[in-house]
Protein backbone atom coordinates (compact mmCIF):
# COMPACT_ATOMS: atom_id res chain seq x y z
CA UNK A 1 0.00 0.00 0.00
CA UNK A 2 1.23 3.81 -1.14
CA UNK A 3 -0.34 6.08 0.68
CA UNK A 4 0.23 10.06 -1.45
CA UNK A 5 -1.34 12.97 -0.57
CA UNK A 6 -2.92 15.12 -3.54
CA UNK A 7 -0.30 17.89 -3.38
CA UNK A 8 2.49 15.32 -3.33
CA UNK A 9 1.14 13.77 -6.13
CA UNK A 10 0.48 17.40 -8.61
CA UNK A 11 4.24 18.01 -7.29
CA UNK A 12 5.83 14.75 -8.01
CA UNK A 13 9.85 14.98 -8.32
CA UNK A 14 9.49 18.89 -8.74
CA UNK A 15 10.32 20.84 -12.45
CA UNK A 16 13.38 19.28 -14.23
CA UNK A 17 14.55 23.02 -15.19
CA UNK A 18 14.41 21.66 -19.15
CA UNK A 19 12.39 21.79 -21.36
CA UNK A 20 13.16 25.18 -22.76
CA UNK A 21 16.10 23.91 -25.43
CA UNK A 22 13.95 21.39 -26.52
CA UNK A 23 11.52 24.09 -27.72
CA UNK A 24 13.73 26.71 -28.95
CA UNK A 25 15.65 23.70 -30.68
CA UNK A 26 12.29 21.95 -32.48
CA UNK A 27 11.01 25.96 -33.78
CA UNK A 28 14.70 26.82 -35.01
CA UNK A 29 14.60 23.19 -37.01
CA UNK A 30 11.34 23.87 -38.35
CA UNK A 31 11.92 27.05 -39.71
CA UNK A 32 15.24 25.66 -40.97
CA UNK A 33 13.35 22.94 -42.54
CA UNK A 34 10.84 25.02 -43.84
CA UNK A 35 13.18 26.25 -46.32
CA UNK A 36 15.37 22.75 -46.75
CA UNK A 37 12.92 20.29 -47.54
CA UNK A 38 11.15 21.99 -50.88
CA UNK A 39 14.89 22.11 -52.27
CA UNK A 40 16.24 18.87 -51.54
CA UNK A 41 12.46 17.64 -52.87
CA UNK A 42 13.40 19.63 -56.45
CA UNK A 43 16.79 18.16 -56.84
CA UNK A 44 15.73 15.01 -55.24
CA UNK A 45 12.47 14.97 -57.77
CA UNK A 46 14.96 15.61 -61.01
CA UNK A 47 17.22 12.80 -59.93
CA UNK A 48 14.51 10.14 -59.91
CA UNK A 49 15.09 8.07 -62.64
CA UNK A 50 18.10 9.40 -63.99
CA UNK A 51 21.09 7.33 -64.72
CA UNK A 52 23.75 6.22 -61.96
CA UNK A 53 26.58 8.46 -63.37
CA UNK A 54 24.12 11.83 -63.17
CA UNK A 55 22.70 10.83 -59.91
CA UNK A 56 26.69 10.39 -58.95
CA UNK A 57 27.17 13.46 -60.51
CA UNK A 58 24.23 15.82 -59.19
CA UNK A 59 24.70 14.67 -55.43
CA UNK A 60 28.46 15.26 -55.89
CA UNK A 61 27.97 18.88 -56.33
CA UNK A 62 28.83 20.88 -53.43
CA UNK A 63 26.25 23.05 -52.95
CA UNK A 64 23.54 19.66 -53.45
CA UNK A 65 25.76 17.95 -51.00
CA UNK A 66 25.60 20.52 -48.15
CA UNK A 67 21.57 20.80 -48.47
CA UNK A 68 21.11 16.98 -48.82
CA UNK A 69 23.41 16.54 -45.78
CA UNK A 70 21.83 19.71 -44.14
CA UNK A 71 18.03 17.93 -44.44
CA UNK A 72 18.78 14.77 -43.29
CA UNK A 73 20.55 16.13 -40.25
CA UNK A 74 18.17 18.75 -39.30
CA UNK A 75 15.20 16.45 -40.10
CA UNK A 76 16.26 13.33 -39.05
CA UNK A 77 17.37 15.77 -35.50
CA UNK A 78 13.89 17.15 -35.53
CA UNK A 79 12.24 13.56 -36.39
CA UNK A 80 14.00 12.46 -33.11
CA UNK A 81 12.62 14.97 -30.71
CA UNK A 82 9.27 15.10 -32.42
CA UNK A 83 9.35 11.17 -31.85
CA UNK A 84 10.14 11.66 -28.15
CA UNK A 85 7.59 13.88 -27.50
CA UNK A 86 4.56 12.21 -29.37
CA UNK A 87 6.38 8.55 -27.36
CA UNK A 88 6.12 10.71 -24.20
CA UNK A 89 2.44 11.61 -24.65
CA UNK A 90 1.09 7.72 -25.21
CA UNK A 91 3.44 5.58 -23.59
CA UNK A 92 4.36 5.17 -20.05
CA UNK A 93 7.02 3.50 -18.05
CA UNK A 94 9.72 1.25 -19.88
CA UNK A 95 7.98 1.20 -23.02
CA UNK A 96 8.91 4.90 -23.32
CA UNK A 97 11.92 4.42 -22.68
CA UNK A 98 12.73 2.01 -24.99
CA UNK A 99 10.59 3.47 -27.84
CA UNK A 100 12.74 7.14 -27.38
CA UNK A 101 15.79 4.81 -27.76
CA UNK A 102 14.34 3.10 -30.80
CA UNK A 103 13.56 6.32 -32.72
CA UNK A 104 16.70 7.86 -31.51
CA UNK A 105 18.36 5.30 -33.39
CA UNK A 106 17.31 5.22 -36.20
CA UNK A 107 17.65 9.08 -36.68
CA UNK A 108 21.11 8.28 -36.34
CA UNK A 109 21.39 5.49 -38.25
CA UNK A 110 19.61 7.07 -41.25
CA UNK A 111 22.37 10.41 -40.99
CA UNK A 112 25.12 8.10 -40.93
CA UNK A 113 23.91 6.43 -43.81
CA UNK A 114 23.10 9.40 -45.88
CA UNK A 115 26.15 11.32 -45.06
CA UNK A 116 28.85 8.10 -45.87
CA UNK A 117 26.44 7.99 -49.09
CA UNK A 118 27.40 11.66 -49.90
CA UNK A 119 30.80 11.06 -49.20
CA UNK A 120 30.79 8.30 -51.54
CA UNK A 121 29.66 9.82 -54.40
CA UNK A 122 31.85 13.61 -53.32
CA UNK A 123 35.03 11.15 -53.04
CA UNK A 124 34.45 8.67 -55.96
CA UNK A 125 36.83 9.86 -58.46
CA UNK A 126 39.13 9.78 -55.40
CA UNK A 127 38.83 6.54 -54.46
CA UNK A 128 38.21 5.01 -58.13
CA UNK A 129 41.87 6.71 -58.71
CA UNK A 130 43.39 5.10 -55.60
CA UNK A 131 42.40 1.87 -56.76
CA UNK A 132 44.21 2.69 -60.02
CA UNK B 1 0.19 2.84 -22.69
CA UNK B 2 -2.05 4.63 -23.55
CA UNK B 3 -6.11 2.58 -22.83
CA UNK B 4 -7.94 3.25 -25.82
CA UNK B 5 -10.51 0.85 -24.36
CA UNK B 6 -12.31 1.36 -21.13
CA UNK B 7 -11.90 -1.96 -18.44
CA UNK B 8 -14.86 -3.65 -18.42
CA UNK B 9 -16.23 -2.40 -14.94
CA UNK B 10 -16.71 0.86 -16.90
CA UNK B 11 -18.42 0.52 -20.16
CA UNK B 12 -21.39 2.28 -20.25
CA UNK B 13 -24.62 0.45 -20.71
CA UNK B 14 -28.35 1.29 -21.15
CA UNK B 15 -29.91 2.49 -18.13
CA UNK B 16 -33.88 3.11 -17.41
CA UNK B 17 -36.09 5.25 -19.35
CA UNK B 18 -38.14 7.09 -17.36
CA UNK B 19 -42.02 7.73 -18.39
CA UNK B 20 -43.03 10.10 -21.11
CA UNK B 21 -44.68 13.05 -19.46
CA UNK B 22 -47.73 14.54 -21.47
CA UNK B 23 -47.18 18.13 -23.74
CA UNK B 24 -45.97 19.52 -26.98
CA UNK B 25 -42.58 20.58 -25.80
CA UNK B 26 -40.91 17.55 -24.69
CA UNK B 27 -37.30 16.87 -25.14
CA UNK B 28 -35.46 13.75 -24.64
CA UNK B 29 -31.96 13.72 -22.01
CA UNK B 30 -29.53 10.89 -21.67
CA UNK B 31 -27.56 11.13 -18.68
CA UNK B 32 -24.61 9.41 -17.19
CA UNK B 33 -25.29 7.54 -14.11
CA UNK B 34 -22.88 5.93 -11.67
CA UNK B 35 -22.94 5.07 -8.25
CA UNK B 36 -20.07 3.46 -6.29
CA UNK B 37 -22.73 2.05 -3.68
CA UNK B 38 -24.49 -0.76 -6.20
CA UNK B 39 -21.32 -2.15 -7.39
CA UNK B 40 -23.01 -1.93 -11.02
CA UNK B 41 -21.62 -0.44 -14.50
CA UNK B 42 -22.05 3.30 -15.32
CA UNK B 43 -25.16 3.27 -17.43
CA UNK B 44 -27.34 5.98 -19.38
CA UNK B 45 -30.79 6.84 -17.86
CA UNK B 46 -33.39 8.19 -20.40
CA UNK B 47 -35.57 11.05 -19.28
CA UNK B 48 -38.14 13.47 -20.63
CA UNK B 49 -39.21 16.92 -19.61
CA UNK B 50 -41.80 19.00 -20.95
CA UNK B 51 -40.11 22.40 -21.63
CA UNK B 52 -42.92 24.70 -21.59
CA UNK B 53 -42.62 24.02 -17.70
CA UNK B 54 -38.57 23.88 -17.33
CA UNK B 55 -36.18 27.08 -17.58
CA UNK B 56 -34.05 27.88 -20.16
CA UNK B 57 -31.01 25.77 -19.17
CA UNK B 58 -29.38 22.84 -19.10
CA UNK B 59 -29.16 22.88 -15.28
CA UNK B 60 -32.55 24.05 -15.29
CA UNK B 61 -33.38 20.94 -16.44
CA UNK B 62 -31.67 18.62 -14.31
CA UNK B 63 -32.96 20.53 -11.42
CA UNK B 64 -36.56 19.83 -12.56
CA UNK B 65 -35.21 16.26 -12.97
CA UNK B 66 -33.85 15.55 -9.56
CA UNK B 67 -36.86 17.24 -8.16
CA UNK B 68 -39.77 15.90 -10.17
CA UNK B 69 -38.33 12.39 -11.37
CA UNK B 70 -35.35 11.21 -9.89
CA UNK B 71 -34.09 12.28 -6.75
CA UNK B 72 -30.65 10.01 -7.11
CA UNK B 73 -29.31 12.20 -9.54
CA UNK B 74 -26.40 13.78 -8.67
CA UNK B 75 -24.82 16.58 -9.58
CA UNK B 76 -22.85 19.78 -8.13
CA UNK B 77 -24.36 23.15 -8.45
CA UNK B 78 -24.39 26.35 -6.65
CA UNK B 79 -24.36 29.60 -8.08
CA UNK B 80 -26.51 29.08 -10.99
CA UNK B 81 -25.00 32.16 -12.85
CA UNK B 82 -21.20 31.19 -14.16
CA UNK B 83 -19.69 32.34 -10.99
CA UNK B 84 -18.71 29.45 -9.10
CA UNK B 85 -17.95 26.75 -11.23
CA UNK B 86 -19.46 23.82 -9.93
CA UNK B 87 -22.05 22.61 -12.69
CA UNK B 88 -18.81 21.82 -14.93
CA UNK B 89 -19.85 18.90 -17.46
CA UNK B 90 -20.16 17.17 -20.51
CA UNK B 91 -23.42 18.48 -22.68
CA UNK B 92 -23.70 17.28 -25.95
CA UNK B 93 -20.16 16.77 -26.50
CA UNK B 94 -18.96 20.08 -25.11
CA UNK B 95 -17.46 20.76 -21.75
CA UNK B 96 -19.11 23.77 -20.35
CA UNK B 97 -21.03 24.82 -17.26
CA UNK B 98 -24.33 23.61 -17.52
CA UNK B 99 -26.06 27.26 -15.61
CA UNK B 100 -25.08 29.01 -18.61
CA UNK B 101 -25.57 26.56 -21.49
CA UNK B 102 -28.89 27.27 -22.76
CA UNK B 103 -31.28 23.72 -24.30
CA UNK B 104 -31.91 26.03 -27.10
CA UNK B 105 -28.46 25.54 -28.39
CA UNK B 106 -28.48 21.74 -28.60
CA UNK B 107 -29.48 21.22 -31.78
CA UNK B 108 -29.72 17.62 -31.78
CA UNK B 109 -32.83 15.78 -30.54
CA UNK B 110 -31.73 14.39 -27.32
CA UNK B 111 -29.59 16.41 -24.61
CA UNK B 112 -26.47 14.44 -23.83
CA UNK B 113 -25.04 14.78 -20.42
CA UNK B 114 -21.84 13.51 -19.04
CA UNK B 115 -19.44 14.17 -16.44
CA UNK B 116 -16.03 15.79 -17.37
CA UNK B 117 -14.40 13.24 -19.41
CA UNK B 118 -11.01 11.38 -17.92
CA UNK B 119 -11.60 12.44 -14.50
CA UNK B 120 -12.42 9.55 -11.66
CA UNK B 121 -16.30 10.03 -10.84
CA UNK B 122 -17.24 9.72 -7.44
CA UNK B 123 -20.92 9.84 -8.45
CA UNK B 124 -23.01 10.05 -11.17
CA UNK B 125 -22.14 13.63 -13.27
CA UNK B 126 -19.73 14.57 -10.26
CA UNK B 127 -15.64 14.50 -11.38
CA UNK B 128 -13.06 14.16 -8.59
CA UNK B 129 -11.30 17.30 -8.73
CA UNK B 130 -8.74 16.90 -5.59
CA UNK B 131 -5.88 16.54 -8.34
CA UNK B 132 -6.91 19.15 -9.95
CA UNK B 133 -7.03 21.59 -7.26
CA UNK B 134 -3.98 20.43 -6.06
CA UNK B 135 -2.03 21.32 -9.19
CA UNK B 136 -4.03 24.80 -8.78
CA UNK B 137 -2.55 25.18 -4.92
CA UNK B 138 1.30 24.23 -6.54
CA UNK B 139 1.31 26.43 -8.49
CA UNK B 140 1.46 29.63 -5.52
CA UNK B 141 -1.84 31.09 -6.38
CA UNK B 142 -1.14 34.08 -4.23
CA UNK B 143 0.87 36.96 -4.60
CA UNK B 144 4.45 36.65 -3.36
CA UNK B 145 6.21 39.23 -2.40
CA UNK B 146 10.15 40.44 -0.56
CA UNK B 147 10.12 43.66 -0.03
CA UNK B 148 8.87 45.00 2.67
CA UNK B 149 4.98 45.42 3.49
CA UNK B 150 3.88 48.85 2.18
CA UNK B 151 1.94 51.20 4.04
CA UNK B 152 -1.12 51.11 2.36
CA UNK B 153 -1.63 48.50 -0.72
CA UNK B 154 0.72 46.96 -3.16
CA UNK B 155 0.41 49.54 -5.92
CA UNK B 156 -0.60 48.84 -9.43
CA UNK B 157 -0.90 51.04 -12.34
CA UNK B 158 -3.96 50.83 -14.44
CA UNK B 159 -2.21 49.47 -17.74
CA UNK B 160 -0.52 46.78 -15.10
CA UNK B 161 -4.13 45.67 -13.97
CA UNK B 162 -5.09 45.49 -17.64
CA UNK B 163 -2.64 42.86 -17.93
CA UNK B 164 -4.56 40.63 -15.44
CA UNK B 165 -7.95 40.90 -17.48
CA UNK B 166 -8.48 37.54 -18.95
CA UNK B 167 -6.78 35.56 -16.27
CA UNK B 168 -8.69 36.79 -13.45
CA UNK B 169 -11.85 35.59 -14.44
CA UNK B 170 -11.20 31.65 -14.67
CA UNK B 171 -12.97 30.38 -12.26
CA UNK B 172 -11.70 26.74 -11.95
CA UNK B 173 -14.38 24.93 -13.39
CA UNK B 174 -12.26 22.44 -15.05
CA UNK B 175 -13.52 22.18 -18.49
CA UNK B 176 -10.26 23.41 -19.96
CA UNK B 177 -7.86 20.92 -18.59
CA UNK B 178 -10.40 17.83 -19.14
CA UNK B 179 -10.88 18.85 -22.77
CA UNK B 180 -7.19 18.49 -23.15
CA UNK B 181 -5.57 15.57 -24.60
CA UNK B 182 -2.14 15.87 -23.24
CA UNK B 183 -4.10 16.74 -19.49
CA UNK B 184 -5.74 13.30 -20.61
CA UNK B 185 -2.57 11.03 -20.97
CA UNK B 186 -0.44 12.57 -18.72
CA UNK B 187 -2.55 14.32 -15.71
CA UNK B 188 -0.16 13.33 -13.64
CA UNK B 189 2.77 15.17 -14.43
CA UNK B 190 1.26 18.10 -17.22
CA UNK B 191 -0.70 20.68 -15.11
CA UNK B 192 -3.02 21.31 -17.24
CA UNK B 193 -4.58 24.80 -18.86
CA UNK B 194 -6.45 25.63 -15.99
CA UNK B 195 -3.39 25.57 -13.75
CA UNK B 196 -1.04 27.24 -16.19
CA UNK B 197 -3.31 30.01 -16.83
CA UNK B 198 -3.38 30.63 -13.38
CA UNK B 199 0.66 30.55 -13.35
CA UNK B 200 0.36 33.26 -15.79
CA UNK B 201 -1.99 35.42 -13.95
CA UNK B 202 0.45 35.63 -11.35
CA UNK B 203 3.94 36.06 -13.20
CA UNK B 204 2.35 38.81 -15.02
CA UNK B 205 0.84 40.50 -12.02
CA UNK B 206 3.24 43.49 -11.66
CA UNK B 207 3.27 43.56 -7.91
CA UNK B 208 4.43 39.89 -7.91
CA UNK B 209 8.10 39.64 -6.83
CA UNK B 210 8.48 35.88 -7.68
CA UNK B 211 8.43 35.72 -11.23
CA UNK B 212 12.13 33.69 -11.20
CA UNK B 213 10.77 30.81 -8.50
CA UNK B 214 7.08 30.79 -10.54
CA UNK B 215 9.07 30.47 -13.68
CA UNK B 216 11.53 27.52 -12.66
CA UNK B 217 8.88 25.80 -11.25
CA UNK B 218 7.20 25.39 -14.36
CA UNK B 219 10.03 24.77 -16.69
CA UNK B 220 9.87 21.13 -16.80
CA UNK B 221 9.06 18.94 -20.27
CA UNK B 222 5.92 17.83 -18.59
CA UNK B 223 4.49 20.38 -16.08
CA UNK B 224 4.50 23.00 -18.95
CA UNK B 225 5.77 21.80 -22.31
CA UNK B 226 3.47 18.72 -22.57
CA UNK B 227 0.65 21.66 -24.04
CA UNK B 228 1.09 21.05 -28.04
CA UNK B 229 -1.22 24.27 -28.71
CA UNK B 230 -4.42 21.71 -29.41
CA UNK B 231 -6.29 24.61 -28.32
CA UNK B 232 -9.50 22.66 -26.69
CA UNK B 233 -9.51 24.84 -23.78
CA UNK B 234 -9.44 28.11 -25.71
CA UNK B 235 -12.88 26.12 -28.01
CA UNK B 236 -14.22 24.77 -24.47
CA UNK B 237 -13.70 27.49 -21.94
CA UNK B 238 -17.34 28.43 -20.70
CA UNK B 239 -15.90 32.06 -19.80
CA UNK B 240 -14.72 32.51 -23.05
CA UNK B 241 -10.78 32.35 -21.70
CA UNK B 242 -7.92 31.67 -23.71
CA UNK B 243 -5.86 29.39 -21.61
CA UNK B 244 -3.90 28.52 -24.57
CA UNK B 245 -2.54 32.09 -25.14
CA UNK B 246 -1.56 32.08 -21.64
CA UNK B 247 0.97 28.91 -21.93
CA UNK B 248 2.26 30.59 -24.69
CA UNK B 249 2.74 33.52 -23.27
CA UNK B 250 4.87 31.38 -20.59
CA UNK B 251 6.60 29.30 -22.81
CA UNK B 252 7.55 32.78 -24.77
CA UNK B 253 8.97 34.04 -21.40
CA UNK B 254 10.81 30.91 -20.89
CA UNK B 255 12.42 31.33 -24.15
CA UNK B 256 13.30 35.44 -23.28
CA UNK B 257 15.37 33.78 -20.22
CA UNK B 258 17.15 31.87 -22.12
CA UNK B 259 18.17 33.42 -25.58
Amino acid sequence: MHFQTDRQRAVGKGAAHSGTGHHIFMSVTAVALAFLVPVFVIIFGRTLGAPQEVVIAVFGNPFVAIVTALTIIVGMRHFAKGWQMCIEDYAHGTARGVLVFIGTAISYLVMASVLYALAKFAFLDLILGAMG
Amino acid sequence: MVQFKLPKNSQIRVGKTWPKPEGKNIRKFQIYRWSPDDGENPRVDTYFLDLDKCGPMVLDALIKIKNEIDPTLTFRRSCREGICGSCAMNIDGINTLACIYGLDEIKGPVVKINPLPHMPVVKDLIPDLTLFYAQHASIMPWLETKTNRPEKEWRQSIEDRKKLDGLYECVMCASCSTSCPSYWWNSDKYLGPAALLHAYRWIIDSRDEATAERLDGLEDPFKLYRCHTIMNCTRTCPKGLNPAKAIASIKKMMVERQV
